[in-house]
């Protein structure tokens, strides 16, 4: 068998360099996805006339739809659609993209997170004089927000991986660079199974990440003894 | 106080109130009785618009609203005239008892964090929670999570206290201590409406009985008048009904004893 662990590892600390254009990726879509997903299944609770139809066709097309495709439309679609996207960055796209992708994805999330917490939440908050937003701010949301962190959670490691297919369309992040030194040592399989490595290792990190957080919001449905 | 002429309201083609006028007087505690499925709690939720009439007047502390065309704003002021307590608590599973009482004041009335607390501890030693002041409600009991949601609806001060069968889901051991509660705030001329099923207790904290049946207020009057004279045969069943249900558990109790 022909395969140079050596070199594998060395290669480890150059491929790290590249981490955080993939965080990057990952952490800025994920922001920008959950502030769309928040109006997006408050529309799907609320059942809005017309938003609520458009939501469901939205939600549609975004989870039907291969996010590489979605990535190549807007890289290269846009700019023939409308000038003014002539100037996207690969980067902006990638973003741009995975951002509406995963929106429809936490969309249905939420709007199962937010149907979780029980009707008499809602109507508490309003007896004492609290507004519908008021009441969501500082009671549904933070109830919502745990029952769907598990499903969020799962979606956001989804993301990590799926920012590799940013390389598609030029933009140097951990695949890119893998795929550069592969090549050109002809090392393919030590320099994929470094980025794996390093794709697993950052999952892995999220997920204790994750179970950490979890135990800490728990805090106030667990009976103290 | 309050007063309501002509409510109405239906679920599709089912109506559940079928014009129902009534009026409270500053201080006074009203107990509304009647058999399951009678309107009582619906009637009780239509007042702050958990269930939207579909007709009638409803006028609570000087705010009045036309039912069937009531705005948003007005909706809202209604609301501001009444705090609930719920069968099932519902208290706020997130924060803790203190913040449960404490919470709705810096929301509503932009009270400052160290006054609402001040008023939130001073409520729950009222109500004899004290020391539970920073537990969540999973850690509570069904009686001392309902006397949390009595200090929360004392905190934002309405004009009336609106009680839906606050001891309806309530173990029988914790019902004694809950209805002391609400008996304590009843003496202080706290304006209160009560639908709740145990007569003894309506009985003795209200200044008025409504008896509800099939939508519409049967009868009203004193404890006396409706549990000693009742006048109406639907009252006389109901009540027979009832007295029947509570020697049958007494027995019941009796031969479980025996087994013992």
């Amino acid at each position: 068998m022909n395969f140079d662990f050596k070199y594998m590892f060395e290669i480890i600390p150059e491929l790290l360099t590249y981490v955080p254009v993939t965080l990057y990726i990952a952490i800025a879509s994920m922001i920008i996805a959950v502030i769309i997903a928040i109006f997006l299944s408050l529309i799907l609770v609320n059942r809005t006339p017309v938003l609520h139809q458009l939501a469901l066709i939205y939600i549609s097309f975004f989870r039907g739809t291969p996010p590489l495709v979605q990535l190549l439309m807007i890289y290269f679609g846009l700019p023939q659609l409308l000038p003014s996207f002539n100037s996207i960055t690969a980067m902006t796209a990638a973003i741009l993209a995975f951002s509406l992708n995963v929106s429809a994805y936490l969309a249905e999330i939420f709007r199962a997170g937010l149907e979780s917490v029980d009707k008499g939440q809602a109507e508490a908050a309003l007896t004492t004089g609290m507004t519908y937003p008021q009441a969501l701010k500082s009671i549904i949301l933070p109830q919502a927000a745990r029952n769907a962190i598990p499903a969020t959670g799962n979606t956001f490691l989804g993301l990590l991986k799926n920012t590799s297919l940013a390389f598609t369309v030029g933009v140097t992040e951990l695949l890119a660079q893998g795929k550069l030194l592969a090549t050109a040592t002809l090392h393919f399989f030590e320099a994929y199974m470094a980025v794996a490595l390093i794709y697993w290792g950052l999952t892995a990190l999220y997920s204790w990440l994750q179970s950490w957080y979890e135990k800490k919001i728990s805090k106030a449905y667990v009976r103290e003894v | 106080m309050i007063k309501v002429s002509n409510l109405q309201k239906s679920y599709k083609s089912n109506q559940v109130l079928k014009g129902i006028s009534f009026h409270v007087d500053e201080g006074e505690v009203v107990a509304i009785i009647g058999p399951s499925g009678s309107g009582k709690s619906t009637l009780l939720r239509c007042l702050n618009f958990l269930e939207k009439p579909n007709e009638g007047h409803i006028e609570i502390g000087g705010i009045f609203v036309d039912t069937a065309k009531a705005t948003k704003k007005e909706i809202h002021q209604l609301r501001l005239q009444t705090s609930m307590v719920f069968q099932h608590y519902n208290l706020f599973k997130n924060i803790t008892a203190l913040k449960n009482v404490a919470h709705p004041l810096r929301v509503t009335k932009k009270l400052d964090k160290k006054k609402a607390e001040e008023i939130g501890r001073h409520l729950l030693e009222q109500v004899g929670l004290s020391n539970k002041a920073d537990h969540y409600p999973i850690s509570l009991s069904g009686g001392q999570q309902q006397r949390v949601g009595i200090a929360r609806a004392l905190a934002v001060n309405p004009n009336a206290i609106l009680f839906d069968e606050p001891t309806s889901s309530l173990d029988p051991e914790w019902v004694g201590e809950v209805l002391r509660v609400i008996s304590r705030i009843a003496d202080k001329e706290k304006t209160m409406i009560i639908v709740t099923h145990e007569m003894n207790f309506a009985r003795e904290v209200a200044d008025r009985v409504i008896f509800m049946d099939d939508g519409f207020i049967v009868e009203q009057g004193t404890p006396e008048e409706v549990f000693d004279y009742p006048a109406n045969d639907r009252t006389k069943k109901f009540l027979r009904d009832y007295q029947r249900q509570i020697t049958g558990k007494t027995d019941n109790k009796m031969e479980k004893f025996a087994i013992v």
